[in-house]
């Protein structure tokens, strides 16, 4: 016979719910994925979960697993002690709406108020930038918008504060677009003041739980700090604005 | 009527990947009001796990490509059995179209000297690829997702449409449901879009996500639309073979792309034994010609000597393959091999194939940079689809239009990797752009017919009231069975007619299966009404298959090996009749003399 595992999954919306207890198969290199759909084919085809490539790719199954923000794809289940209860809930920070799916609509909504790419006038001529230009901003466009960052980050997690903060997610959106080579906007007004880019503290939760390892707090959400310090608290600039204001 | 949510627009769009966003940014830009309608969240769709690139002649890499070329190689990776006109419009139209992506944002790859680098891949003469690593789907529906929201669409997500609801003869909404709370939905508008994608959940080993269930092809044939070529399925020669959890999951062609090479179990590489009479002289006869073409790639130089026969195109490579499985020189999982380590350095496999290099050592135990991968043919993309006009994409439906893999024609009987993603922006775009026009041009919405929404509805929640059917998982089970061994690479009339009986049954089951729980978010609902698409759109397929009795690109019939020259000259055409799925022969159109001297230059 084959092996066995218990996986315990929450079923339920954000009002209530409960913890339950499925008994599943185990096949060589089984995702946490893989069990919960095994789940739906055994026991509860009504189990509710997300997922599209189960390749990392897509951002889709994100939750938690053992307590830990996880992409359910990416989730080796032999990585978890044999024979104990692997536990599978949603993500925290977002409102349950079945089972293990979240409502994240609120990020499509963050994501609006970031102004789009405004392309630099080339003159007409052929766009050029170098491959180590286009390194630093892959590194941010990499981002799965999966929200694991977003579910982990204490502003969200912990304070609620999805009115005046945009989150990891959209320091890194933000960054990704600051620091293109041709885009010619300037969005570090709306990073102070909408999105609460000070808000954040650095303490990096996010970075630790990138599923595309994007370095979120030391590359996107530090520098970005940098340049509001430098827009709108250097005092020789703050003349200098005064005497030529933007336009 | 006011059971149901109603919305009404100029242009409605089924589908948020590449093709659909592109659509709806030009609908949009041409004035209508548009909405995109999707299953899943907005940036989740097929697309995203495009991997290799986009292929347009932009002549960045190798001066002597032009639309010419790649005209010509798409007609050859067809077999010629494609729609001329697309291959012709697809080859001028896209290189405009990828550098309108990185106007709005998009960040490729570069060349040394700045521009966006070009990579090779199977049946493309010059490196032609525009690419993001092996990410390059996820750059572009990031870029098309944000230009498009900026540009004030309407996304209804977690959205599946169902039906497609007609006034006479040209279609004027559909019907669906929110995946969330269950409610029906009533879409009214002018002008509607088929982007939805492939039919890949009807296989068992496929690189395709449960989106993948012929819906659009399903509706557009329920309503009266042609389909096109559907006996062209594509297997792509390389996804994973093991562990189980990830049999299917897709390999970019851009291993081999970046020098990766086959090798059975005693260290042959086979390919060089398997190049089809058409593509003699072509590629590298020895092991020194394809090592050196590699070199010259690698350094940047244009290649002065043939390429590898690993980069041959896809259905070529995916018979090889099963070929040698076959004779029993296979991997220890029933693969091959597919080497890169001993190729290129582990700095360069991992900055040019990062999401591979994790894929494996995460989920297979595999690292890649000094290991060898397991791969074997996987159910990856359909070339037959909606029947369209090349300049409008409008199908035989009036109102109705299609584009990107739910549309047909393009790539005839074997699409090459990388055109995929520069069909999508070609034709979304001409989708869009035609269908605003034709709602521009319409007066007024179209009646909706109130009885035909209430059986639809009714019918829709019919496997909540039969008591003691089967589990949805286990008939699409069956189904993927049926369809993996009997209408898989290799077919016989004996296993398609056999398939046809056994769809019989499975429909029967179909009708029966029982769900539980309520109408909020219920995979289990939504299979069951997935089931209804599949089986047809594999009916349709076994159909065709059965049909052709040759040979040619996706489609293998081990009983008429051969290509035959009068099946060269005829499209197989799918439409449903009052006696039900019916197969009928249509005439190529023919290709104009420029053109015919493009293709027999060499």
């Amino acid at each position: 016979m084959a092996e066995e595992a218990t996986v315990k999954i929450y079923r339920g919306d954000n009002e209530s719910g409960e913890m339950v207890e499925y008994k599943i198969p185990l096949a060589p290199g089984m995702v946490v994925l893989d069990a919960v759909h095994t789940v739906q084919a055994m026991h509860s085809p009504d189990l509710a979960v997300r997922w599209n490539c189960k390749a990392g790719k897509c951002g889709s199954c994100g939750g938690e697993v053992n307590g830990k923000p996880k992409l359910m794809c990416m989730d080796r289940m032999d990585k978890y002690p044999a024979g104990e209860p692997i536990t599978i809930r949603p993500m925290k920070s977002f409102p349950v709406l079945k089972d293990l799916v979240c409502d994240v609509s609120w990020n499509y909504e963050v994501n609006k108020k970031i102004p789009a790419f405004k392309m630099q006038d080339t003159g007409g001529e052929e766009p050029r930038f170098s491959q180590e230009e286009a390194d630093r901003v892959q590194e941010f466009r990499k981002c799965i918008e999966c929200f694991l960052c977003q579910n982990v980050c204490h502003v969200l997690r912990e304070h609620d504060m999805k009115e005046e903060f945009g989150g990891p997610r959209f320091f890194v959106r933000a960054a990704g677009l600051e620091m293109h080579p041709l885009d010619d906007e300037n969005r570090l007004g709306l990073l102070k003041d909408e999105l609460g880019l000070g808000y954040c503290n650095i303490t990096k939760c996010c970075t630790e739980v990138c599923p595309e390892s994007i370095t979120i707090t030391d590359n996107a959400i530090i520098p970005l700090k940098e340049r509001v310090v430098d827009e709108f608290y250097d005092p020789v600039k703050k003349l200098l604005r005064i005497v030529f204001p933007r336009k | 009527m006011d059971k149901y949510q109603t919305f009404e627009y100029d242009v409605i769009i089924v589908g948020a990947g590449g093709a659909g966003l592109r659509a709806a940014i030009e609908a949009s830009a041409n004035g209508a009001k548009t909405a995109l309608v999707c299953k899943s969240l907005l940036g989740k769709a097929h697309t995203v796990m495009a991997e290799g690139g986009v292929a347009a002649a932009l002549r960045n890499v190798d001066s002597r490509d032009d639309w010419k070329v790649h005209f010509r190689d798409t007609m050859k990776g067809g077999k010629f059995l494609n729609q001329w006109r697309m291959a012709e419009l697809h080859a001028k139209e896209a290189p405009d179209r990828v550098r309108e992506l990185e106007e709005w944002g998009a960040v490729f790859d570069r060349t040394k000297d700045g521009r966006m680098l070009q990579r090779n891949f199977g049946g493309h003469t010059y490196p032609r690829l525009a690419h993001v690593g092996d990410r390059t789907g996820l750059e572009m529906i990031r870029t098309l997702q944000d230009k498009g929201v900026h540009q004030g669409i309407d996304v209804h997500m977690e959205c599946t449409i169902r039906w497609m609801l007609k006034d006479g003869e040209r279609v004027c909404g559909c019907f669906g449901y929110q995946r969330e709370s269950g409610r029906f939905v009533v879409f009214r508008a002018k002008a509607l879009v088929l982007a939805t994608g492939g039919i890949g959940r009807c296989w068992e080993i496929t690189s395709n996500s449960w989106e993948y269930t012929a819906d659009g092809h399903a509706m557009a044939m329920w309503a009266g639309a042609d389909l096109i070529d559907m006996e062209f399925v594509q297997f792509h020669p390389t996804g994973m073979v093991w562990p189980p959890s990830v049999q299917g999951t897709l390999i970019t062609e851009g291993v081999r792309g970046e020098g990766g090479v086959l090798l059975n179990s005693e260290g042959q590489r086979f390919m060089f034994d398997n190049v089809p009479e058409m593509f003699q002289g072509d590629y590298a006869e020895t092991q020194e010609e394809a090592t050196q073409w590699v070199e010259q790639v690698i350094a940047g130089q244009q290649a002065t000597v043939r390429r590898p026969p690993e980069l041959l195109t896809r259905d070529v490579v995916a018979r090889a393959i099963r070929k040698e499985v076959r004779a029993g020189r296979g991997s220890p999982h029933g693969g091959v091999f597919l080497d890169i380590a001993s190729r290129r350095s582990a700095d360069a496999i991992k900055k040019k194939l990062p999401s591979m290099y994790h894929q494996f050592k995460e989920l297979a135990d595999v690292d890649i940079t000094t290991d060898p991968m397991e791969v074997g043919p996987t159910c990856h993309y359909m070339m037959g689809g909606i029947r369209v006009d090349p300049e409008t994409q409008q199908s035989t439906v009036p109102g109705l239009f299609a584009a990107g893999e739910s549309a047909g024609g393009m790539h005839g009987s074997n699409r090459l990797g990388g055109n995929s993603l520069s069909d999508l922006l070609v034709f979304g775009k001409r989708a869009g752009e035609f269908a605003a026009k034709y709602a521009a041009e319409t007066n007024s919405l179209g009646e909706i017919n109130a009885d035909e929404v209430a059986r639809v509805a009714d019918e829709s929640l019919k496997s909540f009231r039969d008591s003691d059917g089967e589990n949805p998982y286990t008939v699409h089970e069956e189904l993927r069975s049926v369809m993996q061994n009997l209408v898989g690479i290799v077919r016989t009339d004996v296993d398609l007619r056999s398939a046809l009986g056994k769809l019989e049954e499975l429909r029967e089951q179909a009708a029966q299966v029982k769900v539980g729980g309520n109408i909020q978010f219920n995979p289990g609902w939504h299979l069951a009404l997935d089931m209804k698409n599949m089986l047809d759109i594999s009916e349709a397929v076994a159909r065709a298959a059965l049909e052709r009795t040759e040979s040619r690109g996706g489609h293998t019939r081990e009983d008429h090996p051969n290509s035959e020259d009068e099946w060269g000259k005829v499209n197989n055409i799918v439409r449903q009749t009052d006696s039900g799925i019916e197969v009928f022969r249509e005439p190529l159109p023919e290709v104009p003399n420029e053109l015919k001297q493009l293709l027999n230059s060499e």
